[in-house]
């Protein structure tokens, strides 16, 4: 690792903001708080993933990763951000760096010429260059060629400097944002201000989720000036010192990010979530008192109350038919961070049961949110091999399985139903309406009769089911059928 | 469970069904060395050939008996027998079977009792087996067709036996598959039941006629089909198994001519109806086992079941089609969480209908498939190729079932029976469901306003996708 590249690793580590942190003696922060990985059981992905999941969704960016193919080339186009407008996000730029390449140390001059193609064919407003491991270990400067890039072609090429190994996907998303810190916000200014204007920072708009909210920030004249980086344009990410207020969706990985801008431009933050529907007030609530703190309009708080009533009685109109669908499910959860917490009040508000919840990536705070919610912590699960995880399933008795991707099979497998809240998931679920869309996603789910056909022991398994209430359409036993049969037992048929 | 309805109109916008003498050709076509022979106008045989040949994307050798306005009143009996003349000496056909047609049918011709006559002057047709089947078009759908060819052919060609006689070969099963078991389909089932070390008689036999074969010369008869010296040799099986309720009436005749017991499988699509049916097939081979490869392939559906559930939970779509058909598909829909919100059908004879798990059925046309799709809000349509206007119109996916499929080819390898089956059925399902391009939600979908331009990159820009 570069010594730049440690420095900054170091001093993400030594995060204020981070109330774990500041539990620690200075010798054990100074150890940071990516826990070493084990070989052989590691299974998240590398820093250069955690950065690109940070910064890709901003729409208007060309995304070049400067490696070999794989890195760039198997995570392309996986991801369910949504844009509004530009989709140059969803195309793939590498370097696709050959052995020769890396041998003959050609490397630089290869990326160089990739931005100035990326700036000629798609005259983009940045291209953000991604350093994975190879690139690093080659020594690829790739600050300097984007130093150069910039002044010879007059776009900003903006260096993300995260090569893999760095550490963990987590690590990844906390440097990403301190590369947009360093290098990207605060060099622009915005046409015009208002005192409602806000940053939303570590929400993804993963299948249009940022929608689901944005229609409620539009109705009380609350502008997204800044987003790091639900559906960015790469001027908000270059504004957002001009914020007056920073919410912080994914209260982890980007707390650094946020803190900085509070030192740096006294924007304040809050943590809060859109997940849920008392969360969803919380957040709003917490948004609008902070704005009027910061000079807007006393009335916000007023129209706020009104939004929140309306809305949370046209939500709560809408889950009524779904309850008796879902009340008394169990539930175990498998997510990571914010979601712990936000989710299981979410779901207690309808009558589901949380048999556990995960807090891997969660914070003290987070943690302390969960124990509050669950009266203690004997269902909080760290880290869960997938093999305990099945165990756990059939342990607590779950009926649903809500995680992310990866913990699909386990479940599956299981004859459990799985619920998809995470990043690949394809419904978005925040907000008022998000969570009605969750309730919906359970119901279809469990109440699926899938279930009940493939728990059925096969023919060869002993009995099959109880008959089947009689078509009335089998031949009755006709008066010509003859003597009985190895296949004239009518139980023999009972299933068909 | 499905209540049908018949619309009240003059009018059918868009017709679904095929007519019934075209099923009963089709059911022929699965003969040994057969030519299907319409009794009626030229006409209605060149467009049922047309319509078959461009489904099955090979010769069809349907004749007719060409009635015109002379034999039409006078009576078609000599057409019918100039007819089978000239195809005995076209094509030396072993097997004709004759269809009537609305226009015979309505001046109402004792057709059977002057076959008969014929059949017995004609000394010279040798050992050709003619058969007749009553298939007036205005009566019933295409599967209603096929059936009365399947049970005409058990009538004039199974033996009555002496239960007392009886000679039963205990590992021969008789099967029966309805109108809408295609080609590919009768393979897999045979695989099934030959896995049990059971061998059976298909009656009638596509999978040998009409899969699609580059036969070695030009034949002008029927490609390959059931046996002739099998058809009376289903007397000995140790059962009969009939594939869709519509056959019920054939199966019980001919367990009737056989004395065997008689089993009818409304559907063998869907995890349960195929258990059920591999249940049959244990009982009646004595084990209580199975080889692995039925076991493999259930394991696989399972996993199917799961992967495609995500698609299926929750999925409204509007079917078309024939009842065996319509329940088929539906039932195993049903299983997977999909919710038929229209459904559309052909025959007011089956009794299949009223298990569809549908609040209604209408018996109806592509018009109504439209308007309910519509109504309901349904999100996939399934029916024959002609339903792409209605899934045009309604900007929807369309997946193709039942006949005709003209518009795509490979109709006769579909395969939607058995475990295998039933796995590439649903992954179809969930694949058309996938491939919606209207599923990427948009700001507006939520009602939210749009980006300030300021933040816009003022630059021209490539949209790649
Ligand atoms: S660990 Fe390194 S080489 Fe592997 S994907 Fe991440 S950046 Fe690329």
């Amino acid at each position: 690792m570069s010594d730049a590249l440690k420095k900054t690793v170091q001093e993400a580590f030594n995060e204020p903001g981070c109330a774990t942190n500041r539990a620690k003696s200075a010798e054990a922060r100074k150890k940071g708080c990516a826990k070493p990985l084990t070989p052989g059981a590691a299974a998240g992905g590398c820093a250069f993933d955690g950065a690109m999941i940070t910064l890709q969704p901003i729409v208007d960016v060309a995304h070049l990763v400067h490696a070999p193919l794989a890195c760039g080339g198997n995570s392309w186009d996986n991801r369910g951000s949504a844009s509004s407008g530009s989709m140059l996000y969803k195309t793939g730029f590498t370097t696709d760096l050959t052995e020769l390449d890396i041998v003959m140390g050609k490397g630089e001059a290869k990326l160089y010429a990739a931005i100035r193609e990326i700036v000629e064919t798609h005259a983009p407003p940045a291209v953000f260059v991604y350093a994975t491991c190879v690139t690093a270990m080659i020594g690829d400067d790739i600050a300097a060629v984007c130093k150069a890039a910039t002044e010879a072609f007059g776009t900003p090429a903006i260096p993300v400097d995260v090569p893999g190994y760095a550490g963990s996907k987590n690590l990844g998303c906390k440097l990403a944002g301190e590369m947009m810190y360093r290098h990207v916000i605060g060099t622009v200014e915005p046409e015009r201000m208002t005192d409602c204007d806000i940053n939303i920072i570590g929400d993804y708009n993963l299948n249009g989720e940022l929608w689901q909210i944005k229609p409620l920030l539009d109705r009380l004249g609350i502008r997204i000036i800044g987003s790091l980086s639900a559906d960015a344009r790469y001027r908000q990410v270059a504004v957002m010192h001009r914020a007056r207020v920073t919410m912080l969706v994914c209260s982890h990985a980007l707390i650094g990010l946020a803190r900085k801008m509070e030192d740096s431009w006294g924007i304040p933050f809050f943590e809060g979530s859109f997940y849920g529907i008392s969360d969803t007030s919380e957040a709003l609530r917490t948004m609008c008192r902070m704005l009027v703190e910061r000079g807007a309009a006393e009335d916000l708080m007023d129209r706020c109350e009104a939004l929140i009533a309306e809305e949370e009685a046209k939500a709560r109109a809408a889950l009524a038919p779904y309850r008796p669908r879902v009340e008394g499910r169990r539930v175990l959860l498998y997510t990571g961070g914010h979601k712990s917490w936000s989710v299981v009040s979410a779901l207690q508000e309808l009558g589901i049961e949380v048999v556990g919840t995960s807090v891997r990536k969660a914070t003290e705070t987070d943690k302390a949110r969960v124990i509050r919610i669950m009266g203690d912590e004997t269902h909080m699960y760290e880290n869960m091999a997938p093999k305990d995880m099945y165990a756990t399933l059939k342990a607590a008795k779950a009926d649903i399985l809500m995680s992310g991707a990866r913990s699909q099979f386990v479940a599956l497998k299981a004859r459990t139903p799985w619920i998809d809240v995470n990043q690949e998931k394809h419904e978005p679920y925040a907000g008022y309406m998000g969570m009605v869309d969750l309730v919906r996603a359970i119901d279809r789910s469990v109440n699926n009769p899938v279930w009940e056909d493939v728990r059925r022991p096969a023919p060869w398994d002993g009995p099959g089911d109880a008959p089947r209430p009689a078509t009335g359409l089998r031949p009755a036993a006709a008066p010509e059928d003859p003597a009985p049969g190895p296949v004239n037992d009518p139980k023999d048929f009972e299933d068909c | 469970m499905a209540r049908l309805t018949r619309p009240r109109r003059a009018l059918s916008t868009n017709p679904l069904k095929s007519s019934a003498p075209l099923g009963a050709a089709m059911a022929y076509l699965g003969i040994e060395g057969a030519v299907p022979l319409f009794h009626g106008a030229q006409g209605c045989t060149a467009f049922a050939m047309v319509h078959m040949v461009r489904h099955f994307k090979e010769a069809i050798p349907l004749q007719t008996t060409a009635m015109n306005e002379v034999s039409t009143i006078l009576g078609g009996a000599e057409q019918i027998e100039e007819a089978i003349a000239n195809i005995r000496k076209r094509a030396h056909p072993r097997f004709i079977g004759i269809a009537s047609t609305a226009l015979t049918e309505t001046r109402g011709e004792d057709v059977p009792g002057e076959l008969r006559e014929v059949l017995a002057r004609r000394r010279d047709f040798g050992d050709l087996k003619v058969v007749y089947a009553s298939t007036p078009d205005f009566e019933g759908a295409m599967e209603d067709g096929w059936a009365a060819a399947v049970t005409a052919i058990v009538e004039a060609l199974v033996p009555e036996t002496d239960p007392q006689q009886r000679n039963t070969d205990s590992r021969q099963v008789n099967v029966l598959p309805s109108a809408c078991v295609t080609p590919a389909e009768i393979e897999e089932i045979d695989r099934l039941i030959r896995a049990f070390g059971l061998t059976p008689i298909f009656l009638p036999d596509l999978s040998t006629a009409l899969d699609g074969h580059l036969a070695e010369d030009w034949s002008g008869r029927s490609l390959g089909g059931t046996r002739l010296d099998d058809i009376p040799a289903m007397a000995r099986s140790a059962a009969t198994f009939a594939i869709g309720e519509s056959m019920q009436g054939a199966a019980r005749l001919l367990g009737a001519r056989g004395g065997m017991p008689v089993q009818v499988f409304p559907s063998l699509t869907g995890l349960r109806a195929v258990d059920g049916f591999v249940r049959a097939l244990m009982a009646l081979a004595g084990t209580a086992d199975a080889p692995p490869a039925i076991r493999r392939d259930r394991a696989r559906l399972q996993d199917a079941m799961l992967d495609a559930h995500f698609q299926t939970g929750g999925l409204r779509y509007a079917i078309a089609a024939d009842p065996d058909l319509a329940y088929a598909l539906s039932s195993a829909l049903a299983g997977m969480g999909a919710e038929a919100v229209a459904v559309v059908t052909t025959s007011g004879t089956n009794p299949i209908v009223e298990l569809i798990p549908a609040e209604e059925a209408v018996l109806g046309d592509l018009g109504d498939l439209e308007a309910g799709a519509r109504k309901a809000g349904a999100g996939l349509l399934i029916a024959h190729a002609h339903g792409r206007h209605a899934a045009q119109a309604l900007g929807l996916p369309l997946l193709r079932a039942g006949f005709p499929i003209n518009d795509r080819l490979g109709a006769q390898d579909i395969c939607r029976v058995g475990y295998r089956g039933t796995r590439a059925f649903l992954f179809e399902v969930a694949n058309a469901v996938l491939s919606h391009p209207h599923d990427a939600a948009r700001p507006e979908d939520f009602g939210a306003a749009p980006i300030e331009p300021e933040f816009e990159h003022d630059r021209p820009q490539t949209a790649p996708h």
